[in-house]
C-alpha cells in the first residue's frame, strides 16, 4: 500500500518544513526552559558538592548560609572540631557582589576559605589551571565564568587580589561564579566598615554617657571594628560516623542550626528555587498548549485543504481507518520534525543563555513523548472532521 | 438480464411531512454489461440524487437495485460495507478528474487495487497496462498538476476502470474537454465497456456526445424515461 501521508508530505514539503521549524523553535524553547530548571538544580548541587562538607552549622533558626543570611561567632569551630566523629571543620563566609572586569560588571559570589589543607571543607576540590590560594592575603581562585585569567587583579572592596588559580562550574545557587579568597580578607570585605563609618561609631561611643570610662569606651570602639563573625561552619565527618547523629549532637549543646547535605539540598532546591520552578512549569504548560494549538491548527488546515480529495478517497472505497491513519501519521511526522529541529536548536541555543542550561536525556525523552502525545491529540480534531466528510461531496 | 445494473421503482424523499420533497419519484433503469447509456436531464431533475443513490453514497427511500444480478438494495441496503461495494463494484469518473494531487498518475490508478488488498507491484503493473491502453502511459510518473486536462481525464478513466467494476458511473466526463477529446473519451468508454463487459452510465449535458449513445434515459422531475436510437439529437 502506498503511504499516503508520506506522499502528501513530500508533495507539500515546504509547508511541512516551515511548520516543523516553527514548532521546532517552540520545542527548543521548551527544552531550554527545562534545561534552565535543571541548571538551577545543578547549580545548587555543585555548590554543595564543591563545598565538600557533610554538615553546615549556621545561625539558629536560619536557612543560612545560602538561602538566608547567617552570622555565627568565628571561634565556635574549635568546640565543634572536638566533637567525636568530626574530621575537620572550617569557617566560611559567602558574599554576593558586583566585581569589575574590564569596565563591565561581573556578578560573583566571594567565598572566604580558612587557611589550612587544600583537602579541607570550603576549598575548591579541583582547579583547571594555576594553583590554590597559598598566602594569607590578596590571592584569589576564580571561576572561569567570571572571565578572569591567571595573573588578573580583582578589586574586592578596597583591596586587589591576584588570580592564582581557575575553577570550572563553581557557582552559587543563583548561578553566579565563585571567587575564593582567604577567610580574613573575605570577613573584612563582608563585615568591615569604611573609615568614616568607624570614626562616626567611635564618636557616638565617646559621646555616650554610659561609657564614661575611657578604657571602656576604647574597648567598645575596638569591638565595633573587630570581625568576629562568619556565615557558617562547614563540617566534615569521619568515615564510619553518621552525619545526622553528629548534627544532633551539635544541636543538643549549641544554640545553632545544623543541616546535613540532604537537608541543605532541600533548602536550595525545594525552597530557594521553588518559585522559579513554578514559574518555569507555568511556561512549560503554556508552551505545551501553544505547541498543541499550532499542530492542531496546521493539521486541521491541511485536512480542510484535502476535503475534496478525502471525499474522493472515501467514494472510491478507502476505509476510514486508512484516512485516519494518514492524518495521524502526518501529525506524528510533523511532531517528529518539530522535535528534531527543537532538539538541534536547543543544543546550539543553550550556550547563548547567561544561566547554565543543563539538557538532560531524560528531559529530551520526556519532551519527545510529550510532543508525540500532543501530535496524537491534535490530530483527533482533524480525524473527526475527515471521518465526517460525506463521500457524496465528490459527486457534487 | 443477469449482469449490469437494474433499478426498479427507486424513490428518494428528503424531509418529512409538509417539508417532504420527492427528488426521485420513480426511477427504472437497466444497463447491460458492455453497454454505455446516457442519462440526461435539466437542472433539478434528480440526476445528482440518482447518481448518489447508484453510487451507494446516499440511501434511497425505497425501490430495488441490483448489480450483476446481486440485489444490493431492496428498500434497505443489503450490503453492510458500502465502501467495499463502491471499491469493488462501482467505478467513478467525475466531471473534473479529482485526481489525488500528491500521487502521480500511476499511483492514482494503482491506489484502488491497493485499497482492495492487492500488492503494490501488481497494482502498479495493471495500472500501467491500463494507462497504456488509454495512451497516457508516458505520463505515468507525472503528478496531476503536470498533466493536461485530457491526460488527467484519461487517468481518471483508468482509475474508474482499474478494479474491473461491473458498473461505471460517469458524471459529465467530457464537460471540460473540447469536441475532439470529448469524442475520444466516449470512444474509450465504449471500447472499455465492450472489452471488459462493463455497464456504463454517463450523465451528461454535452450535446457533442449525446448522439453517440444507443440508449438514453431522460430524467425529469424524478422520473426516468427511456429513448432508443443512435444519432438522435435531443434538446432538453
Amino acid at each position: 500500500m502506498i503511504n499516503l501521508a508520506i506522499k502528501d508530505i513530500i508533495h507539500s514539503f515546504g509547508k511541512f518544513l516551515l511548520t516543523g521549524v516553527g514548532l521546532g523553535l517552540l520545542v527548543g524553547i521548551t527544552l531550554i526552559m527545562a534545561g534552565v530548571y535543571r541548571g538551577m538544580v545543578d547549580d545548587g548541587k555543585v555548590l554543595l558538592d564543591n563545598s565538600r562538607a557533610n554538615l553546615w552549622v549556621v545561625q539558629k533558626e536560619t536557612l543560612g548560609p545560602y538561602a538566608e543570611s547567617s552570622t555565627i561567632p568565628d571561634d565556635l569551630y574549635r568546640s565543634i572540631g572536638v566533637v567525636r566523629g568530626v574530621k575537620d571543620v572550617a569557617n566560611v563566609t559567602y558574599l554576593t557582589m558586583q566585581l569589575q572586569k574590564d569596565g563591565k560588571d561581573v556578578r560573583a559570589m566571594v567565598a572566604g576559605i580558612s587557611s589550612g589543607e587544600i583537602t579541607q571543607a570550603g576549598w575548591p576540590p579541583y582547579l583547571i589551571a594555576g594553583r590554590h590560594v597559598a598566602k594569607g592575603h590578596y590571592e584569589a581562585v576564580a571561576d572561569i565564568a567570571t572571565g578572569f585569567k591567571i595573573g588578573d587583579k580583582i578589586k574586592i572592596r578596597r583591596n586587589h587580589y591576584e588570580v592564582v588559580g581557575l575553577t570550572h562550574r563553581h557557582v552559587s545557587s543563583s548561578g553566579d561564579p565563585i571567587v575564593y579568597i582567604p577567610l580574613k580578607d573575605a570577613k573584612e570585605a563582608q563585615f568591615l566598615k569604611d573609615n568614616e563609618a568607624i570614626l562616626m561609631d567611635r564618636r557616638r561611643v565617646e559621646a555616650n554617657p554610659v561609657f564614661k570610662n575611657s578604657a571602656v569606651s576604647a574597648g567598645v570602639s575596638s569591638l565595633l571594628v573587630e570581625n568576629r563573625a562568619v556565615n557558617a561552619i562547614l563540617v566534615n565527618v569521619e568515615d564510619g560516623f553518621n552525619a545526622q547523629e553528629i548534627a544532633n549532637e551539635i544541636r543538643k549543646w549549641k544554640s545553632l542550626t545544623v543541616y546535613d547535605k540532604s537537608e541543605m539540598e532541600e533548602i536550595l532546591i525545594g525552597k530557594l528555587i521553588a518559585t522559579s520552578a513554578k514559574q518555569i512549569s507555568m511556561f512549560l504548560v503554556i508552551l505545551a498548549v501553544v505547541s498543541a494549538t499550532i499542530v492542531a491548527f496546521i493539521i486541521y488546515t491541511l485536512t480542510m485543504e484535502k476535503a475534496r480529495e478525502i471525499a474522493v478517497l472515501k467514494l472510491l472505497g478507502t476505509r476510514n481507518r486508512t484516512i485516519a491513519w494518514m492524518i495521524l501519521q502526518q501529525s506524528l511526522i510533523l511532531g517528529l520534525i518539530g522535535f528534531m529541529i527543537g532538539k538541534i536548536s536547543a543544543y546550539f541555543m543553550a550556550d547563548f543563555f547567561p544561566k547554565y542550561v543543563l539538557l538532560t536525556n531524560l528531559d529530551t525523552f520526556l519532551l519527545f513523548l510529550g510532543v508525540m502525545t500532543i501530535s496524537i491529540f491534535s490530530s483527533l480534531i482533524s480525524i473527526n472532521l475527515a471521518l465526517k466528510i460525506d463521500p457524496a461531496e465528490a459527486i457534487g | 438480464m443477469s449482469g449490469g445494473i437494474k433499478i426498479q421503482e427507486l424513490k428518494k424523499q428528503f424531509g418529512e411531512g409538509d417539508r417532504a420533497v420527492l427528488a426521485l419519484k420513480n426511477v427504472n433503469m437497466e444497463v447491460s454489461p458492455g453497454e454505455v447509456v446516457g442519462l440526461i436531464g435539466p437542472s433539478g431533475s434528480g440526476k445528482s440524487t440518482l447518481l448518489k443513490c447508484l453510487g451507494a453514497v446516499m440511501e434511497p427511500t425505497s425501490g430495488k437495485m441490483s448489480i450483476n444480478g446481486e440485489i444490493i438494495y431492496d428498500n434497505k441496503w443489503l450490503i453492510k460495507d458500502l465502501g467495499a461495494l463502491r471499491r469493488d463494484k462501482i467505478g467513478f469518473i467525475f466531471q473534473a478528474p479529482y485526481l489525488i494531487p500528491f500521487l502521480n498518475a500511476i499511483d492514482n490508478v494503482a491506489l484502488l487495487p491497493m485499497l482492495a488488498g492487492k500488492g503494490k507491484d501488481y497494482s502498479r503493473k495493471i495500472a500501467l497496462n491500463l494507462l497504456k491502453e488509454l495512451d497516457v502511459h508516458h505520463r505515468a510518473h507525472a503528478l496531476p498538476s503536470a498533466l493536461s486536462g485530457g491526460e488527467q481525464q484519461r487517468v481518471a478513466i483508468a482509475r474508474g476502470l482499474i478494479n474491473r467494476p461491473p458498473i461505471i458511473l460517469a458524471d459529465e466526463p467530457t464537460a471540460p474537454l473540447d469536441s475532439q477529446r470529448a469524442l475520444t473519451v466516449i470512444k474509450i468508454l465504449n471500447d472499455m465497456a465492450k472489452e471488459l463487459k462493463i455497464a456504463i452510465i454517463v450523465v451528461t449535458h454535452d450535446e457533442k456526445i449525446i448522439p453517440t449513445f444507443k440508449r438514453i434515459y431522460h430524467i425529469r422531475d424524478g422520473i426516468t424515461y427511456e429513448e432508443k436510437g443512435e444519432g438522435k439529437k435531443i434538446i432538453i
